[in-house]
């Protein structure tokens, strides 16, 4: 039976699920700020990472919490590149709005 | 059966020529020219002499040899080695081959003394001279090939060793290309027999003959199923028809009397040419077993025998003449193959070698004579001048008409005899042809003799001058050729004269070629029927005064001495009354221009269609070019999509995982939303 408190398997999916609709939504809306797109994509890995930590939790495996280590570190170290590209884009652009960085368009 | 033969002396036989054109060849220059033809005839000396043992082991101690003396490669069950098999077959035509070669190479020292290409002639000739003993000494099918095809090569490089003169280009190329569609056949019948007895070695194949004939193909245009062993034959006969000149793939020889004429003698007459004969007679345990593909060689052994005589007549050139009897010859020999007289074939095959060698040796020292000069309309007296040529030139063309005790008379009357006693379907055209050609080839011959050695002298004035006669205004009276020309015509026309009489006994009743050629006698027995009949040399050339085909030679000689000796105007008023027949003869049947204007010319149409429509509409066109137009429009369409930024990327890739989750869940999803 599960009561109204009662922390379940579905409000940490829900939760999960609302952080990764926000990065999404992050990344749509934003047009401006390069920096937010990667804290989008940050927040779009912690969503991730608490799917993992709450099925691991709920069915008893430890393979869940052993992903998420991972996927910390490599977060960690995506962002400390990400950075370092954009500090050199700023240096060669003078700029890191979203929206004056088309030079892929066809 | 003793082996006394070893595996060295029969190696030396064709290396000994193959040394001499090596060093005439690559080191001619330092040798100089009198070195070349000193070691090319030695090569070929030492050759004529160990064949001559050879044979002669052979018809006395019936010294036979078959094995492998080396062994090139082998995969599978197949190998691939090279050896020799030498019986009486293969050892009467090494005598033969090397004795005309030896003689042709003598002559060559006067025939082509003021040549440039001397030293390259002489290298050509010995290495045609190892050819030719590849061929007829192999024991197995890869080596024949390889001996059939290196013949092949030498007489196309010897047609075109004037290789300034446009149309012994193009006679080379024709001999080239027309030998090409023959070994085309040559090449699947040899593959039919690897195929399906699996194996190359001649004694193999043979022994599996009788399950082959057993076999059946299915026919490709429906009907009755074909005779394997019909197949096969009649493919090696395509080949036997190219290298051999049999209509209708005769074409290509007599343009290759553009050669030199010593070749014209060794190569187009007495040896190569034969070297399809030959091969028929080495299968003939094949042959034996379908009686189709002798008919099929019947038939057009006899067309090639009639209707190439009477190119013959109409010919004014002194070495087209010649050739043109040679086809007939061929023809005779063919004929003879088809009979299932392969001996008689052979034995016609070794006095043609002889005659038409000396004929066509003859012939050039004529036109030496003449100073290169080969219209024989402007000849005529020439007996005067050049006495030995005269006589020689005398035997070779009695010899060739059969007069009786010369060699031609024996083996050509052994082929018709043969002809006459066979019951295939075509035999009764083949006698009619064979006898008929026996008046052509007496009309023919005697025309050439009269116009060059009797009547007028016509050479002063010359009434038909060459297109490039470089005869600058020596019109003066010819001359008898040096000691080295007649020399070989003097030794090729005591065996022209006596071969014959002195053979026919031990080769075609003596069971000379027992252990060499197959002969099925109950289903044809010609040859059993001419032995039954045959009492000695002397009173078959008595019995041959009374033949039909004796009355019929005489009957030609007289017409040609009637046509143009006697009264020279017959001729013309012939010809003006048979303007048709004239003018069939004149266009050669129509034949070149058959393949002038249906096969290289379609050939070409085809080329052209091909070119323009497979390769530069297909292959360029929609092929290469087309991808790439595709790519463009496919690409045209697509950068459409690629903004440039950030979020649109994001955007797609998002729309896309949601689109294939959905997709991948869709009957979690459907039972979800139908609940």
């Amino acid at each position: 039976m599960t009561g109204v408190g009662t922390v379940t398997l579905g409000h940490f999916l829900s939760l999960g699920a609302v952080l990764f609709a926000l990065s999404v939504i992050g990344i749509f809306l934003n047009r401006k700020n390069l920096i937010v797109l990667l804290m989008a994509i940050e927040l779009m890995l912690l969503a991730v990472n608490t799917n993992f930590i709450a099925f691991s939790y709920y069915l008893g495996g430890m393979d869940g919490q052993v992903f998420v280590f991972f996927i910390l570190t490599v977060a960690a170290a995506e962002s400390a590149i990400g950075l370092a590209i954009l500090v050199v884009l700023f240096r060669n652009r003078s700029t890191i709005a979203v929206d004056e960085l088309d030079e892929l368009r066809g | 059966m003793t082996s006394a033969l070893s595996a060295n002396l029969l190696l030396a036989v064709p290396l000994a020529p193959l040394a001499g054109a090596i060093v005439a060849g690559f080191f001619g220059r330092a040798i100089g020219r009198s070195g070349a033809h000193y070691v090319t005839i030695l090569g070929v000396l030492i050759s004529f002499i160990l064949s001559a043992m050879v044979l002669w082991d052979v018809t006395q101690g019936s010294a036979r040899f078959d094995a492998t003396v080396y062994e090139w490669m082998s995969f599978g069950g197949l190998k691939m080695e090279i050896g020799f098999l030498i019986d009486g077959l293969s050892a009467l035509m090494m005598v033969v081959v090397t004795f005309v070669s030896l003689m042709v190479h003598v002559y060559t020292v006067g025939y082509m003394a003021e040549d440039p290409g001397y030293v390259r002639f002489f290298s050509y000739i010995s290495l045609f001279t190892f050819s030719m003993l590849m061929l007829v000494m192999s024991n197995n099918f890869l080596q024949l090939f390889f001996g059939w095809e290196a013949v092949g090569l030498v007489s196309y490089l010897l047609i075109g060793f004037w290789y300034t003169r446009p149309t012994a280009i193009f006679a080379n190329m024709k001999a080239f290309i027309v030998n090409r569609v023959g070994d085309f056949g040559f090449i699947l019948g040899i593959g039919l027999v690897v195929a399906f007895a699996g194996t190359l070695n001649y004694a193999e194949a043979f022994a599996k003959g009788g399950e082959l004939a057993r076999l059946m193909f299915a026919n490709p245009f429906g009907g009755e199923p074909w005779m394997l062993i019909s197949v096969t034959c009649i493919c090696l006969f395509i080949g036997a028809c190219a290298k051999s000149a049999q209509v209708p793939l005769h074409v290509w020889l007599p343009d290759s009397m553009e050669g030199p004429t010593p070749i014209s003698a060794l190569i187009h007459a007495a040896t190569m040419v034969t070297a399809g004969i030959f091969m028929v007679a080495r299968m003939s345990p094949l042959f034996e077993l379908s009686d189709t593909a002798l008919s099929v060689m019947l038939v057009i052994g006899a067309t090639t025998a009639l209707f190439m005589g009477l190119l013959g007549v109409v010919q004014n050139d002194i070495k087209r003449v010649v050739a043109y009897s040679t086809l007939s010859q061929l023809g005779y020999m063919t004929v003879a193959l088809g009979a299932s007289a392969y001996s008689a074939g052979i034995f016609h095959l070794m006095t043609h070698a002889c005659f038409k060698a000396l004929l066509f040796l003859g012939a050039g020292s004529v036109i030496i004579g003449m100073h290169h000069d080969q219209d024989i309309r402007n000849m005529g007296g020439l007996r005067k001048y050049m006495p030995l040529t005269w006589i020689t030139f005398l035997v070779g063309t009695l010899a060739l008409i059969g007069t009786p005790l010369f060699a031609g008379f024996y083996s050509k009357d052994s082929i018709i005899e043969a002809v006459q006693a066979s019951h295939l379907s075509g035999a009764s055209f083949a006698a009619f042809a064979v006898v008929a050609s026996v008046f052509v080839t007496a009309l023919y011959s005697l025309r050439l003799y009269f116009l060059v050695f009797h009547g007028k002298e016509r050479f002063r004035d010359k009434p038909f001058p060459a297109a490039d006669d470089h005869d600058h205004g020596h019109g003066h009276a010819p001359h008898e050729s040096p000691w080295v020309v007649t020399l070989p015509l003097v030794l090729l026309a005591i065996p022209s004269a006596l071969i014959g009489y002195l053979t026919i006994g031990p080769l075609l009743f003596n069971g000379f070629f027992d252990d060499s050629i197959v002969v099925d006698a109950a289903r044809h027995p010609a040859m059993r029927e001419l032995a039954q009949e045959f009492h000695g040399a002397a009173a078959m050339a008595l019995h041959g005064l009374t033949a039909l085909p004796f009355w019929l030679a005489l009957a030609g000689a007289v017409t040609a001495w009637a046509c143009f000796l006697w009264r020279p105007g017959i001729a013309d008023a012939i010809k003006a009354h048979s303007v048709f027949v004239n003018r069939v003869l004149d266009n050669k049947y129509y034949f070149d221009w058959f393949n002038e204007h249906v096969i290289a010319a379609g050939g070409r149409r085809l080329g052209q269609g091909l070119w323009q429509g497979a390769d530069l509409g297909l292959i360029d066109g929609a092929i290469v070019n087309g991808s790439a137009r595709v790519v463009g429009a496919v690409a045209g369409i697509v950068r459409l999509v690629q903004t440039g930024h950030l979020y649109w990327y994001a955007l797609v890739m998002v729309l896309g995982v949601v689109g294939l989750m959905t997709w991948q869940l869709w009957p979690f999803l459907s039972s979800l939303l139908l609940r």
